[in-house]
């Protein structure tokens, strides 16, 4: 689009090109561009040092000398169009209009003939900021011609199995031998609980002793334990009797040491 | 170099593949760990040299950048690269690029001296991109009122844009010269 607009208003050519296909009869104007091709072409200024180094270069002033009174009625006609074309005008472009007005007018007032010589070009300042900007504009353009990672080449990195490796830690075969001594032990042990809640419940024993001793209110304690019916028996019963005292359901008594041990139901207390 | 037993075409084949294989650029001191014995700079400088050349010729090559030494693909290649990825990564634009080029070139620089260059506001977002890119950062602040922020560029910038140093800039048009351009104006004003 740009290319296009910059034909337009390029110096005088004798083919004067075509515009979306229909020849160009008449030179244009210095500001003439094609409608359409107006916005964009506006938009494309980066600011007032943008646009007033575009009419500085399109028209091959001297940075140095400018034209204050020509620069400044382009300046303004650019200005006056993005207005009239309802483009977002940035206030940085009215300061602008602002200051050429005004070193225009300074430029047009004459000056005394003593005072000349110390009195500094009042477009010094600003050839200053267009020649700063023109240059960090130009190393921009070089910057992004400069290539870049992803866009304009590609990093190598060869595939390596790192993962695998760190997430499978090395077995030997004591390792082995320990795990299976592990499982040996977990499983004896295992065993030793099952056949102690299966078989033997404490609670039942505590409900067995209960009952016999609601018939007959109180046995000696070694009644109570049945030998010949092994020794995992004798261990639950006596648990159980722990229980019940601790549950304050059976009193254990006992007269004086050495004499027999009594167990009874704790007074008044009758099971259900 | 100092042992004799040193394997030195062995020495380059261990750096050759953990430059292959990283990641992220590897600067020489992360190369000398690849060894139990103390190589010293100028033999692993001079390996890498050979090493660089030995690829010579190749789709890939070893380059340095800022943070280290690094193999890339050659940027020739890259547009049938893309190819495979047909998703083109956006080009920035004018405003960025110039932001970038007045924090690289003028670093460290405000906010404010880069609007006084540029003769416009510069957006939060455009200083937001850059840095989310990785390029720039805030590296103190200028003790005027407000204490401005001050930018730089990273070393993540110059790897991304395979330079060493900031030295490796293209160089700036001299003022004097661009007044001199003048007479071949209409190249620039686009």
């Amino acid at each position: 689009m740009i290319e296009a607009v910059d034909a337009t208003l390029a110096a005088p050519i004798t083919p004067i090109g075509k515009f979306r296909g229909e020849p160009v009869l008449e030179l244009p104007q210095d500001l003439y561009i094609p409608p359409d091709a107006l916005e964009v072409f506006l938009e494309t200024f980066e600011g007032p040092l943008d646009l007033l180094l575009y009419l500085i270069r399109k028209h091959n002033l001297d940075v140095l000398d400018i034209p204050m009174a020509r620069l400044t009625a382009q300046y303004l006609e650019y200005v006056e169009l993005m207005r009239q074309k309802s483009l977002e005008l940035a206030g940085e472009y009215l300061v602008m209009a602002a200051v050429l007005i005004e070193i225009k007018s300074r430029m047009l007032l004459p000056r005394p003939p003593a005072t000349a010589q110390d009195e500094t070009d009042p477009r010094a300042e600003l050839v200053r900021r267009l020649l700063a900007y023109e240059q960090m504009k130009l190393a921009a353009q070089r910057l992004d011609e400069l290539p870049q990672v992803g866009r304009d080449f590609a990093l190598v990195q060869v595939w390596v199995e790192q993962a695998a490796e760190q997430a499978l830690p090395n077995v030997n075969s004591e390792d082995l031998r320990q795990a299976w001594l592990w499982l040996l032990m977990r499983a004896n042990v295992n065993q030793h609980h099952r056949v102690t809640r299966d078989q033997l419940s404490v609670r039942e024993h505590m409900t067995q002793i209960l009952r016999r001793l609601q018939d007959t209110k109180f046995l000696e304690f070694t009644q109570l334990f049945s030998p010949e019916l092994g020794i995992p028996k004798l261990i639950v019963t006596f648990l159980a009797i722990l229980e019940l005292v601790r549950e304050t359901l059976i009193e254990v008594t006992q007269q004086e040491p050495y004499s027999p041990i009594y167990v009874k139901l704790t007074h008044g207390l009758t099971v259900v | 170099m100092d042992s004799p037993s040193f394997d030195l075409p062995e020495v380059k084949r261990i750096l050759e593949a953990a430059l292959l294989t990283a990641a992220e650029p590897l600067p020489l001191a992360e190369l000398k760990k690849l060894f139990d014995e103390e190589v010293d700079n100028d033999t692993l400088r001079k390996l890498l040299v050979e090493l660089a050349h030995d690829w010579a010729g190749r789709s890939v090559e070893l380059v340095n950048v800022a943070s280290g030494w690094r193999f890339r693909a050659r940027p020739e290649y890259h547009r049938f690269l893309e190819r495979l990825n047909p998703q083109k990564p956006p080009r920035y634009s004018r405003a960025v690029m110039e932001t970038l080029a007045i924090i690289a070139y003028k670093q460290p620089v405000t906010r404010g001296d880069i609007e006084d260059i540029r003769g416009v506001v510069v957006s939060t977002n455009l200083i937001k991109a850059l840095e989310a890119r990785g390029w720039i950062d805030v590296i103190g602040h200028r003790e005027v009122p407000g204490r401005p922020e001050l930018f730089a560029t990273t070393r993540q910038f110059l790897d991304d844009l395979n330079l060493r140093s900031l030295t490796d800039l293209p160089p700036l048009e001299a003022l004097g010269q661009l007044v001199e351009t003048v007479a071949a104006g209409a190249q620039i004003g686009g």
